[in-house]
């Protein structure tokens, strides 16, 4: 089981350097993905949670929103995981996919690439290859249709129960 | 009080689906005393019941059993399982569709006559004209309660519109207004006005809009006259050794088979099941199929030319809130091959929401060009183009080879490549929308590819001549006399304009004929 947990009370500086800063923001602590500043930590049962801190990265890279927090990306790729519980096959897909793009990255690996450009024409070279599409196109659905993420994007979502946009602003722009 | 008629019961119509066509022949049918069994492969929903998510309500709604698809269209690429965005629910597609009723034109019955003879298209002329087709435009009209007809208003413009609008304005473009649209702009037919929720297209939980799920099918039904079987996926229909159809086989609920007694069977499953249906019916008589003497079942398939055109601005426009589709400019819509292409197209205005959007503005799209578009998802307008398209024999529906649905009929696949007068046409279309966009202050426009086919059409053709289609005008089959199609896959070409007011006229106009065919006892 993948869990998500919220509101962590956020990790110290020091406990931070004694677990091991991986990357910016992801710290790996046993078989869990945390994040300190954003208070919430990911738990893997079938993935290495090395690969899942990647994984988010990967997710971020292929569908880059600066405004959205990494939460939102884990949740978004969190179903690999699951998948990866019951199949050993997309487990394999999973793990070798991010090894061979950590491979590719060299010494630091995907991670370890400082730059969105640099990962990016990582991805591009494996563009058509299962792992890349198995993870893009989960995450159309995975990501888009989490209903906490569209007041960022300004999509209102449901209207019914509050009686439609008659009285809401359906005609409201000003600007023209 | 709804009827409920016995498995033998021969006396029976027989209909294949529930939805425009389907729901709305039942219907005109039944008020005319005639006993009718609507048998729909799908669920019944009732509108308090469908969901303002996209995803949720797709799953809900939508046919997502497993077709095939071939040829060069995007859709091939991108959605190899999904030609088609139709429905499976009873009141069949009129629970996702989006309301806009317009006529055809009158040339629009008259393609080859009036665009000429075109390469690698199989264009034909309507055996009925615009004039013949009025009386019963204006009979449907009244029955959906479109507005901009016998006087009931047009809905307000959304903000969606207002942009549409403004762009029309300064490319001086002349026919402009929200529509004529199958939606309730004031309270009628015992249905609430529309309350500019902006989920017409996931089904309206205020049955403002119309559909056959809670207009025709009820109304029907209360004339003890009809029975609409939900879960009903009829696979085979039954003829005897003289070639007239005699009963059709069904999956019932539990995926039981059972055999309903017809005098007439009516199909009715739009256009990519009901040529499955016909060529899934074949016999050692009618070895390629029913009604199939001219070899046209499942040839001629259509979709219209779409596309679409979404607009990022520097503030906000909110296109998602109010009625989805109601907003159009018709100028395009006129025959001018000046242009470089035949027929023409209407702009109307769409919107999509965030989920959707994601999954259809550049399917396979990723990275920062991407993303950067949905990050303005709220500065965003966005219209729809529907054009006419070129029939073409090779875009066609076909039983696939070997793979098989749950009850063992073989599933479709679905062959569509673009003529070049509908490549010539979106790529003008694009460019007069991206212009009107420009014009309105745009800092950036995205010509969308086509979706997932919402119009389908023109499988068992129309014709005059019984070796050019497979229906006459009365959409009985020249082979068959007790089987009829009535559904789009009459449409002998497509127009520029929205189906459904068309299917349901043509629906309407056949129960005039069937009543009168039985009550002369000829069928
Ligand atoms: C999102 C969307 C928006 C649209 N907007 C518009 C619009 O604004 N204007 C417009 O004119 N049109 C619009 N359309 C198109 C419109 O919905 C269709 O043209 C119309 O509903 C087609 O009518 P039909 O009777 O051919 O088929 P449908 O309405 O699709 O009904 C067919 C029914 O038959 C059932 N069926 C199929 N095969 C079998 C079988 N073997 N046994 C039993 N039942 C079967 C299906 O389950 C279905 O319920 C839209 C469609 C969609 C999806
Ligand atoms: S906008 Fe109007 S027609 Fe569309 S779903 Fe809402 S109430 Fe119904």
């Amino acid at each position: 089981m993948v869990t998500i947990y919220d509101g962590k009370p956020g990790l110290s500086r020091r406990e931070l350097l004694k677990r091991g800063s991986i990357g910016a923001l992801l710290v790996i602590s046993g078989s869990a993905v945390i994040s300190p500043e954003q208070a919430w930590g990911l738990e893997t049962s079938a993935l290495k949670p090395e690969t899942m801190a990647t994984l988010i990265q990967v997710a971020r890279d292929i569908y880059p929103h600066d405004q959205v927090p990494d939460k939102y990306y884990a949740i978004a790729v969190k179903g690999h995981d699951e998948t990866a519980a019951k199949d050993p096959a997309h487990k394999e897909l999973i793990e070798k996919g991010i090894a061979d793009l950590d491979s590719k990255a060299g010494k630091g690996g995907y991670r370890g690439l400082g730059w969105e450009e640099q990962r990016v024409a990582l991805l591009t070279e494996i563009e058509k290859t299962p792992f890349f599409q198995a993870v893009r196109g989960g995450l159309v659905v995975s990501l888009y249709n989490q209903k906490e993420v569209w007041p960022i994007f300004g999509y209102e979502g449901e209207s019914y129960s509050k009686g439609g946009y008659i009285a809401r602003g359906f005609n409201d722009i000003e600007w023209l | 009080m709804a009827a409920q008629f016995d498995l033998k019961n021969d006396g029976v119509v027989v209909i294949i689906g529930s939805g425009a066509g389907g729901g709305t022949l039942g219907n005109e049918l039944a008020q005319k005393g005639i006993d009718v069994v609507i048998l729909e492969a799908g669920a019944r929903h009732e509108y308090e019941d469908f969901i303002n998510d996209e995803w949720e309500s797709f799953a809900q709604l939508a046919w997502k059993d497993k077709r095939t698809t071939s040829g060069d269209w995007r859709v091939a690429k991108d959605f190899p399982n999904l030609p088609a965005w139709i429905v499976k629910s009873v009141g069949g597609s009129t629970t996702h569709w989006a309301g806009a009723s317009l006529r055809f034109q009158e040339h629009e019955f008259k393609t080859l006559s009036t665009y000429g003879k075109q390469a690698g298209a199989n264009l034909l002329d309507w055996p009925i004209s615009l004039a013949e087709m009025e009386p019963y435009y204006a009979k449907a009209e009244a029955k959906m309660g479109v507005t901009g007809t016998n006087d009931w208003p047009r809905l307000p413009g959304n903000n969606n519109f207002k942009v549409l609008k403004a762009g029309a304005d300064k490319l001086g473009y002349k026919e402009c207004h929200t529509g004529n649209m199958a939606i309730n702009s004031v309270e009628r037919d015992d249905r609430n006005s529309c309350q500019q929720t902006g989920f017409c297209f996931q089904g309206c939980k205020w049955g403002a809009k119309w559909s056959t799920l809670y207009t025709e099918i009820p109304k029907g039904e209360a004339t003890g006259h009809l029975e609409v079987r939900p879960n009903a996926m009829v696979i085979k229909i039954n003829h005897d050794a003289k070639g007239k159809v005699t009963g059709v086989v069904y999956a019932d609920k539990d995926g039981k088979l059972q055999e309903q007694k017809a005098r007439i069977v009516a199909v009715a499953g739009n256009s990519i099941e009901s040529p499955r249906l016909l060529l899934n019916s074949q016999s050692s008589k009618f070895p390629h199929g029913l009604a199939n003497s001219s070899g046209q079942v499942g040839k001629n398939y259509m979709r219209h030319t779409t596309g679409s055109v979404y607009a990022v601005f520097d503030k906000p426009v909110h296109m998602y809130r109010g009625t989805t589709m109601a907003g159009i400019i018709r100028d395009e819509a006129r025959h001018d091959p000046s242009r470089g292409f035949v027929g023409g197209y209407e702009f109307e205005t769409l919107s999509l929401g965030l989920p959707f959007m994601a999954a259809f503005l550049n399917p396979g799209g990723w990275g920062r060009s991407f993303t950067t578009a949905l990050d303005h998802y709220d500065n965003m307008a966005g219209l729809w183009i529907v054009g006419e398209d070129m029939p073409r024999e090779e875009n066609r529906i076909t039983l696939h080879a070997d793979e098989k649905d749950e009850h063992g009929m073989p599933i479709a696949d679905v062959h569509f490549d673009d003529h070049p007068n509908d490549t010539a046409m979106r790529n003008h279309a694009y460019k007069q929308a991206s212009a009107l966009y420009d014009a309105v202050g745009a800092t950036r426009t995205f010509p969308t590819p086509p979706y997932p086919s919402t119009h389908n059409l023109g499988t068992n053709r129309m014709s005059e001549k019984a070796e050019h289609g497979v229906v006459n005008k009365h959409g009985q089959t020249h082979d068959i006399k007790n089987l009829f199609v009535s559904d789009g896959s009459q449409f002998t070409t497509g127009a520029a304009e929205n189906p459904t007011l068309t299917i349901v006229s043509l629906a309407i106009r056949q129960a005039d004929y069937i009543a009168a065919q039985m009550s002369a006892r000829s069928i």
